[in-house]
């Protein structure tokens, strides 16, 4: 049975690899978590993140941003995913490409562009850090959403909408009894794409100077003092924020197709 | 009415994803030191991006960090992925499942995660680059897991036995026959792995070396920072990437479409 031996023993590697930077690193997180610096068990930091109205401030205020720019990035994307998948360009992959092409360049010299864009503008970018946040996080994750609805739009049945108005539907019911039922799927993997990067990527804030926090942020802070035991509590509350997410919106599979369609 | 709205509405998103690239593009051809201000044509920008040694080791070390990583992610996902598919059942799934967890779990999280590992429980130096080495493999390997499994699912098996059977030895058969049937897809995890990499911050802030700096944290600090003079050759930057990212893309298609041509005139 040699040739089964060879083939199946490739994958040691990575499976020591994973055990290794995957599983172990989670382990230590846990562990750090429900320990103080002596090293004895505590549930002080569980404590301390629920009863702490910083910490809860802060979570809010990560929900509620990455609520409005998933919310935003919908009303964007959409309109844009639905006409590319509905034109006759000969090109569709190519303007397709167009939206993707810029997630290629290091988001952080996006961002800084975007920031001498919105300080031409506004002036003094003080004035809105929400609206800011806002806008440059949508900046750099609508490709994310794009993608994944016009993947589903594309793939939409056409003859399902005729048969809809050749029965006496007009057009505003037929986009909203077929159309946007069916592109369900799309934009329920096009949330997942951002809404969780919203909550987390505080380098977008700290370009745009807004001092707020968000969770990434929280983690950031800890890390900085050297509090590894509060902010492993951070992470370990964050990770737990992101599996409910993913098996909420229904797995992975749809995840990284997008996201290895990105290339 | 209706033909219109479309491509209008896909203009305007063009424009919205363009504009502050072309923009800053624009500006960094002038000694404009903000956006809107009415400057001559200069080169200054260009000249200090390309003579001051600290942008320069900053630039080619994240080259070389995304190269390095990306191979080192290449081989062990593309064994990975061949190891797990020859497995039983319950094994492939559990690699699967494990493989799963970094593309899903935040980059703050799995930067903060190795960096208690590895510098705080295990007392690996920064100043090694093992942790931020480990940290964009981490990142990106599961991404040649997950381009390379899909090709060994469309493989057709019996040419590895036919190999087998004509004495070719499982390391011959692996290299010449599975090998370059699933080579399109480790070239798209490589390039997926180098992307992954040079985009990345998280990762890198908590892993790297004081002072060492990958493009992203590069940028972060200098925005900090009141330096107009590294502010505006970053301007330069963005648009030396943009132009290299266009080039890549023009090329892609290139090839893509003289791919479909040779398919079609094979099947013709």
């Amino acid at each position: 049975m040699k040739k089964a031996f060879a083939r199946k023993y490739l994958g040691i590697p990575y499976a020591i690899f994973l055990i290794l930077f995957v599983i172990a690193p989670l382990l230590v997180l846990i562990y750090y978590a429900f320990t103080n610096s002596t090293g004895q068990f505590t549930v002080k930091n569980l404590v301390g993140f629920f009863t702490d109205p910083n910490t809860i401030g802060t979570l809010l205020y990560s929900l509620g941003l990455a609520l409005a720019v998933t919310i935003v990035c919908l009303i964007i994307a959409y309109p844009i995913a639905y006409s590319l998948a509905m034109s006759n360009f000969n090109s569709k992959a190519i303007i397709v490409m167009l939206f993707v092409m810029p997630m290629w360049i290091n988001f952080t010299l996006r961002l800084t562009a975007l920031k001498e864009i919105l300080t031409a503008i506004e002036g003094n970018l003080a004035f809105h850090p929400f609206i800011n946040s806002v806008i440059g996080m949508t900046y750099d994750f609508l490709p994310f959403m794009i993608l994944p609805l016009y993947n589903t739009i594309s793939k939409l049945d056409l003859s399902l909408m005729e048969a809809a108005s050749d029965l006496g539907a007009d057009s505003k019911q037929v986009f909203l009894k077929i159309t946007l039922p069916l592109s369900m799927p799309g934009i329920v993997s096009g949330i997942a794409m951002v809404f969780l990067p919203a909550m987390t990527n505080y380098v977008v804030l700290d370009m745009l100077y807004n001092s707020t926090y968000i969770m990434g942020s929280l983690i950031g802070s800890y890390f900085s003092a050297y509090d590894w035991h509060s902010g492993s509590m951070i992470a370990l509350v964050l990770l737990l924020i992101i599996v409910a997410f993913t098996l909420l919106t229904g797995g992975t599979e749809e995840e990284d197709k997008n996201r290895g369609a990105l290339l | 009415m209706k033909k219109i709205i479309g491509p209008v509405i896909i203009v305007l998103g063009l424009i919205f994803v363009y504009s502050p690239i072309v923009i800053l593009s624009l500006y960094s051809f002038t000694d404009a030191t903000t956006i809107g201000a009415v400057r001559g044509f200069s080169l200054k920008n260009y000249i200090t991006l390309f003579t001051t040694p600290e942008l320069g080791s900053m630039i080619w070390g994240t080259v070389a960090l995304a190269l390095v990583s990306s191979l080192i992610a290449t081989v062990l996902g593309t064994l990975g992925a061949i190891g797990s598919f020859y497995s039983k059942k319950r094994m492939n799934s559990a690699f699967g499942i494990v493989n799963q967890i970094p593309v899903v779990n935040a980059d703050v999280v799995t930067g903060f995660s190795l960096c208690i590992l590895l510098v705080v429980v295990f007392g690996v130096s920064k100043d090694t680059f093992i942790p931020l080495i480990v940290g964009h493999v981490t990142l990106s390997v599961p991404f040649v897991y997950l381009s390379v499994t899909p090709k060994l699912k469309q493989m057709d098996p019996s040419l590895y036995e036919a190999a087998l059977d004509l004495g070719a030895s499982p390391a011959v058969a692996l290299r010449k026959i599975i090998l370059p049937q699933i080579f399109s897809g480790v070239v798209s995890g490589f390039a997926m792995a180098v992307t992954l990499s040079l985009d990345d911050y998280f990762i890198a802030t908590y892993t790297k070396p004081a002072t060492f700096d990958t493009i992203s944290t590069y940028v972060v600090n200098a925005t900090r920072g009141s330096h107009t003079e590294i502010k505006t050759a970053l301007w330069a930057l963005s648009t030396v990437i943009f132009l290299i990212v266009v080039l890549a893309a023009v090329g892609m298609n290139i090839y893509r479409h003289k791919n479909e041509e040779d398919e079609r005139r094979e099947a013709a």
